[in-house]
């Protein structure tokens, strides 16, 4: 489980997180809010790309601020980006087998674990295909199994389903829902498809302007007066 | 870094196609006529182009690895070369050591002072980068311009001005002659190619790929991004010390012209036509570094319509073919065989109007 505590960042006069607290517990967590809400400032607090001016992040009781960036993923952090980072120029196999080998404590089976996280999210391409010639959906897949091969903690998605036809989503919907169970791993789902998060999120949490506006049980947080609001672009 | 004497089964290797065995065997036959029969059948001065051709060759590869798998470009190489060939000469002379010994000290030696350079460096990219090093070459040229290369002096930098009778940097016992030392340099070169490959190939390679596509997203696989773009300028330095050793042996006396910082960006630019994202690429530089020039000369046409020359190649690289020659040439190949297939085929087509 993480708990953010007061996380307030700051790029010169502006304040794309302002003092949020909230807590996500194990299972899959949505994260939602309009655009330039903080959800991917949030996300490179996490990564380490960004320094938070103030606050703190515990998870499972380490203080998450506190590891190098590039250490992050050895401790168990992973993320997917929101435009894809699939590398191009290698294959499937050796994109999923750098994580692996840069993040994984268990040198012995990186085989298995690597074919295991292939099959995990169902891709069916040959693992010895080069990234750069498969199609976005295939990619996304190829990033996805980066992020929970070699037993992950925590797995943040930056809308993994934006640009993909609703049956690819769906189909994403349902490896994203068996992460935690199968892979044992916390996630973080940040997306703006309503339906993908109904379906892969038991709590939902969400940002507005940089402050935490809502949080709790998925459907409640959804017919929340306040969310809606934020979300029409209701005046006051 | 501990390596694993596991075999890894399906890390890129290990799958082997009919057309990976025929690559593999012609590109072995090329290597043992260049190696065994060539080196004899050439007059002496071709066989200085070649030996020379073999040196830049390993100095490109350094560069290629650099720009290519790393994306980082240096143009302070041939300063590199030059401190390699310093530090060979220096342990050539310091006593009796074997000639692989000298090499292997050469690289090593270089690959700590190109590491050091190479360290503050390593925050900048791009532009900047490539002017730093350019600055970094210009101030080794200066100081190995008031140090001279040792030729057998007294002290620490041992140099002596005292011309008269002083030896050249010894050459291996078993490659005394020149034929026999170019087959020396090509042996070195071969195992240098084999040991970027294995790099290229391995965990490295996987790591360097991905600082080359993003950074945040190699950060996020757990990448150390500065300890892996510092091992990419200790391996380039490292081949370019090797080949500044075997430079230093094959000339005989060092002089400081010979390492001219014009000459890293000339480098920077064959390398760059040869082909940055193959490995063959590097052989290719090589030539047009060494092995043109000398072509040229030997036709009695002035030395400096290769730099026109380059200059259109390079533009034509930038704007057609950003996989340089060792990627064109094997698919212009191609389709020329498709074009004479096609014409053989049908040979009384009726004419057809466009």
């Amino acid at each position: 489980m993480i708990e953010v505590s007061e996380l307030t960042v700051r790029f010169g006069g502006v304040t794309p997180i302002d003092g949020m607290s909230v807590e996500f517990p194990e299972g899959t967590c949505g994260l939602i809010g309009p655009n330039g809400a903080g959800k991917t400032t949030f996300f490179n607090v996490l990564s380490g790309f960004v320094r938070p001016s103030a606050g703190s992040i515990h998870a499972y009781g380490d203080d998450l601020l506190g590891i190098a960036d590039y250490r992050r993923a050895r401790w168990g952090l992973r993320r997917t980006f929101q435009t894809e980072q699939a590398i191009e120029e290698l294959s499937v196999y050796d994109n999923v087998a750098l994580a692996h080998e840069h993040s994984a404590r268990s040198r012995g089976t990186r085989h298995e674990d690597v074919l295991g996280a292939i099959e995990f999210v169902g891709l069916e391409a040959d693992p010895h295909t080069q990234v750069g010639v498969l199609g976005a959906r295939e990619r996304r897949l190829v990033e996805v199994a980066r992020a929970v091969v070699g037993k992950p903690r925590v797995v943040l998605l930056d809308e993994p389903a934006a640009g993909l036809p609703d049956e690819e989503t769906a189909h994403l919907g349902r490896v994203i829902k068996r992460i935690p169970e199968h892979m044992g791993a916390l996630v973080i789902l940040v997306d703006h498809d309503m339906s993908l998060v109904s379906a892969c999120c038991s709590v939902t949490a969400v940002l507005d302007f940089g402050k935490l506006i809502a949080s709790g049980p998925t459907a409640e947080v959804l017919r929340d007066e306040q969310v809606i609001k934020a979300y029409l672009g209701t005046e006051e | 870094m501990a390596t694993t004497t596991r075999a890894r089964p399906g890390l890129s290797l290990g799958r082997w196609s009919s057309g990976d065995a025929v690559r593999a065997g012609i590109i072995t036959v090329l290597l043992l006529f260049v190696l065994i029969p060539l080196p004899g059948m050439l007059s002496s001065y071709w066989v200085d182009v070649l030996t020379s051709v073999t040196v830049y060759s390993i100095v490109a590869l350094g560069l290629n690895l650099l720009m290519g798998r790393v994306g980082l470009v240096s143009l302070g190489q041939i300063a590199v070369l030059a401190l390699g060939s310093w530090v060979a000469a220096r342990i050539a002379f310091a006593g009796g050591l074997p000639f692989p010994i000298v090499l292997l000290g050469a690289g090593l030696g270089t690959m700590v002072l190109g590491t050091l350079v190479g360290l503050p460096a390593l925050r900048l990219s791009g532009l900047y980068l490539a002017l730093i090093t350019l600055m970094l070459a210009g101030a080794i040229t200066v100081a190995l311009r008031t140090t001279n290369f040792p030729n057998g002096g007294p002290g620490f930098l041992g140099h002596t001005e005292d011309v008269r009778g002083n030896p050249a940097v010894r050459r291996p016992d078993i490659a005394v002659n020149d034929p026999a030392y170019l087959r020396y340099a090509i042996v070195v070169g071969i195992i240098l190619f084999l040991l970027a490959l294995w790099h290229v190939r391995g965990r490295p390679g996987r790591a360097w790929a991905a600082i080359r596509q993003s950074e945040p997203a190699a950060l996020a696989a757990g990448v150390n991004i500065t300890l892996y773009k510092l091992w990419a300028f200790a391996l380039a330095s490292f081949l370019t010390g090797v080949a500044g050793g075997l430079l230093a042996a094959h000339v005989g006396k060092l002089y400081t012209y010979q390492f001219s910082t014009q000459d890293s960006i000339l480098l920077l630019a064959v390398v760059l036509m040869g082909g940055i994202y193959s490995l063959w690429g590097a052989i290719v530089a090589g030539l047009f570094m060494r092995f043109l020039p000398a072509v040229l000369d030997n036709w009695g046409l002035p030395a400096d319509l290769l730099t026109i020359l380059f200059g259109v190649g390079i533009l034509q690289v930038l704007l057609t073919a950003p996989g340089g020659l060792s990627q064109q040439f094997p698919r212009d190949m191609k389709k020329l065989a498709g074009l004479i297939a096609r014409a053989v085929r049908r040979p009384a087509a009726p004419e057809r109007s466009e």
